[in-house]
């Protein structure tokens, strides 16, 4: 093609593009797509997330977050680790509830090794569990109005959360990090005057959950924001294993403390599986918000009868964990969270597959975000719940 | 009334008829099984019957995906890391032996599928040629496969056919090697060996001391 014929294709179709540009104006504006970034540093995304979505105008065609700026190799890592040391390391996966990690890492080794932890470290193991996911909910509770510009609810979170670290910490020794759970049992028994500043504690967090309900769920804004938003339903949350509090949402009736025996104290008590048939964001947010409510009253009647006796079961001690293979998951604050664990006999695993809730609930994000307005990612995303270790592992 | 519906489920009656449902669906594809009463169940499937036995589980009711990963079960040829550097390697056992089902090849997949209801989870195993490391890919059953299969390619170089985007996960795109694999070496330990590995003293009066040759 010579240089005279390509200015003449040129000049025709750029004729041909204004006169279809013309026309158009009248029909719909047409925006060229384009391509955003969101994070991997981002004010609205939790952490390092980077989210890469396609643009057409103001909705999203494609999106699809990036992961591995968190990836730690804890999977490998456990294979050159005894089993002792294994709890200082999945400690670090979900850090806001950094107990509920070490639980069932803990409750698969001594399911190959067929020991039980006693009564009363049972009881402890759950009180903490619940308190850890009560740190963790809370603060994504106050985080949640921050993503939609309220910044009052952030503060609130952080105060209150701050009682239940404390609680972490008199019994654990670690605010974040515990490192408490061990194989047989618990490290040590509670501290004295624990049980009743729990008490006063699941009082004040009953309040921010009503303060909590006044100011954000009640909200026009947030309500606008959240309601009909980022629609799960229940067939497609099953399908990319969603789990906790987004698979209630969806409105299935499943809670991994309720559906399973485990070695743990929460079919001691009464409490209730609080479920959402909506499946929006709200509706994640709500279930939420309820669970909270509901751990404070599962944590208040642990208390009132902790079994007496040791807490630590009898144990070799050096642990070796027979051959065989194991998987216990429970219902951590962010959902699902299970270990599979093999074991050659050895001092350590032989392999670890860490199962994390935020993996697969971060995974339905490409088929939820098709579509959405760019305000809305933000909202869904806190909606869905994810703590980066958590993907990345 | 919850804790009750759970007590009532039968362990292992449940457990064998699934057993028994899953073989009837994919017939003589289900290679070896094994039920721990109340415990769970390990499944093992011929690798051409991989998505059958997906949509099989998924026609029994498991229609909550819960995971997907591989196994290596080639005994790690650098131990646990304890060894002295400067020192010859030490002889070790190099015999696949694979856990539970069975197997023949030093890789299998192992996936996960829950009943929502019954609330019993089946773990599927298949084993993964050594000569041509591919299996189906299990999206058309389980949408959220996507990720999990993404995360086993790069960590293991197992390939999912089928599979429309086997992008890395985690790691660069042009990194080289399988990190799971247990020939792929954790140099921080090779360089320096952990000291933690031996910090396994025993307590006065702990008879067991077989750690005690190690420094």
């Amino acid at each position: 093609m010579t240089s005279t014929e390509s200015l003449i294709d040129r000049r025709q179709l750029s004729y041909i593009a204004a006169q279809a540009a013309d026309a158009r104006l009248n029909v719909e504006l047409e925006t060229e797509g384009m391509t955003l970034n969101i994070g991997p540093q981002h004010p609205a995304t939790h952490g390092t997330l980077r989210i890469i979505a396609r643009l057409d105008g103001e909705q999203v065609v494609w999106a699809e977050p990036s992961c591995g700026y968190m990836h730690r190799g804890y999977e490998k890592l456990t294979e050159v680790r005894t089993y002792p040391q294994v709890t200082a390391l999945v400690n670090r996966i979900d850090w806001l509830g950094s107990f509920a990690n070490e639980v069932p890492f803990i409750l698969a080794a001594e399911k190959l090794m067929e020991i039980e932890a006693p009564p009363r470290a049972q009881w402890i193991r759950t009180i903490l569990f619940e308190l850890s996911r009560i740190a963790n909910v809370s603060l994504f509770l106050g985080d949640l109005g921050v993503q939609m510009g309220a910044i009052t609810p952030v503060f609130m979170a952080f105060r209150d959360r701050e009682y239940v670290l404390n609680l972490i910490e008199g019994a654990t020794g670690g605010r974040f990090h515990p490192n408490f759970d061990r194989i047989g049992g618990l490290k040590d028994d509670l501290p004295a005057g624990f049980i009743d500043e729990t008490r006063v504690v699941m009082k004040k967090l009953r309040n921010f959950c009503d303060e909590m309900e006044n100011l954000l769920f009640g909200n026009e804004i947030f309500q606008s924001r959240t309601r009909g938003i980022g629609v799960i339903p229940k067939d497609v949350a099953m399908q990319y294993g969603l789990s906790g509090a987004n698979l209630r949402a969806s409105g299935v009736d499943w809670d991994l403390r309720r559906d399973q025996t485990l070695p743990m104290a929460w079919n001691k008590v009464d409490w209730k599986v609080w479920t959402h048939p909506d499946g929006d964001s709200y509706a994640r947010c709500w279930v939420r918000l309820q669970e909270v409510r509901e751990s404070t009253r599962i944590v208040d009647q642990l208390l009132d009868d902790i079994p007496s006796g040791p807490v630590m079961a009898k144990v070799p001690r050096i642990i070796k964990v027979p051959e065989g293979e194991a998987w216990v998951s429970t219902e951590n604050p962010l959902g699902e969270m299970g270990y599979y664990v093999v074991s050659k006999g050895d001092l350590g695993p032989f392999r670890t597959k860490i199962r994390s809730a935020s993996f697969n609930n971060i995974s339905i994000v490409p088929w939820v975000l098709k579509g959405v307005y760019v305000p809305d990612i933000i909202t869904i995303l806190a909606s869905l719940y994810f703590i980066l270790g958590d993907i990345d592992r | 009334m919850s804790t009750d519906a759970v007590a009532a489920i039968p362990g292992d009656t449940l457990r064998e008829r699934i057993v028994d449902d899953l073989r009837s669906a994919i017939g003589d594809a289900l290679l070896d099984s094994l039920v721990k009463p109340g415990d769970d169940v390990w499944v093992r499937v011929r690798t051409d019957a991989w998505r059958a036995t997906g949509l099989a589980l998924r026609s029994l009711g498991f229609d909550y995906f819960c995971f997907l990963s591989a196994i290596d079960w080639m005994p790690s040829p650098f131990g646990k890391g304890e060894d002295d550097p400067t020192a010859p390697a030490p002889e070790r056992d190099d015999t696949i032996a694979q856990g539970y089902a069975g197997g023949e090849t030093r890789m299998q997949v192992l996936a996960r599928v829950v009943h929502p209801t019954l609330h019993v989870g089946v773990n599927v195993k298949c084993d993964v040629p050594d000569s041509e490391p591919v299996v189906e890919s299990w999206i058309p059953v389980f949408a959220g496969a996507n990720w999990h299969e993404r995360e086993t390619h790069e960590m293991f170089g197992i390939g999912f056919a089928g599979h429309p985007d086997l992008r890395n996960m985690y790691l660069p795109s042009d990194f080289e090697g399988h990190p799971l694999r247990k020939d792929f070496p954790l140099l921080a330990r090779i360089v320096k060996p952990w000291p933690g590995i031996v910090d396994v003293e025993p307590l006065p009066g702990g008879s067991d001391d077989e750690e005690g040759d190690a420094e």
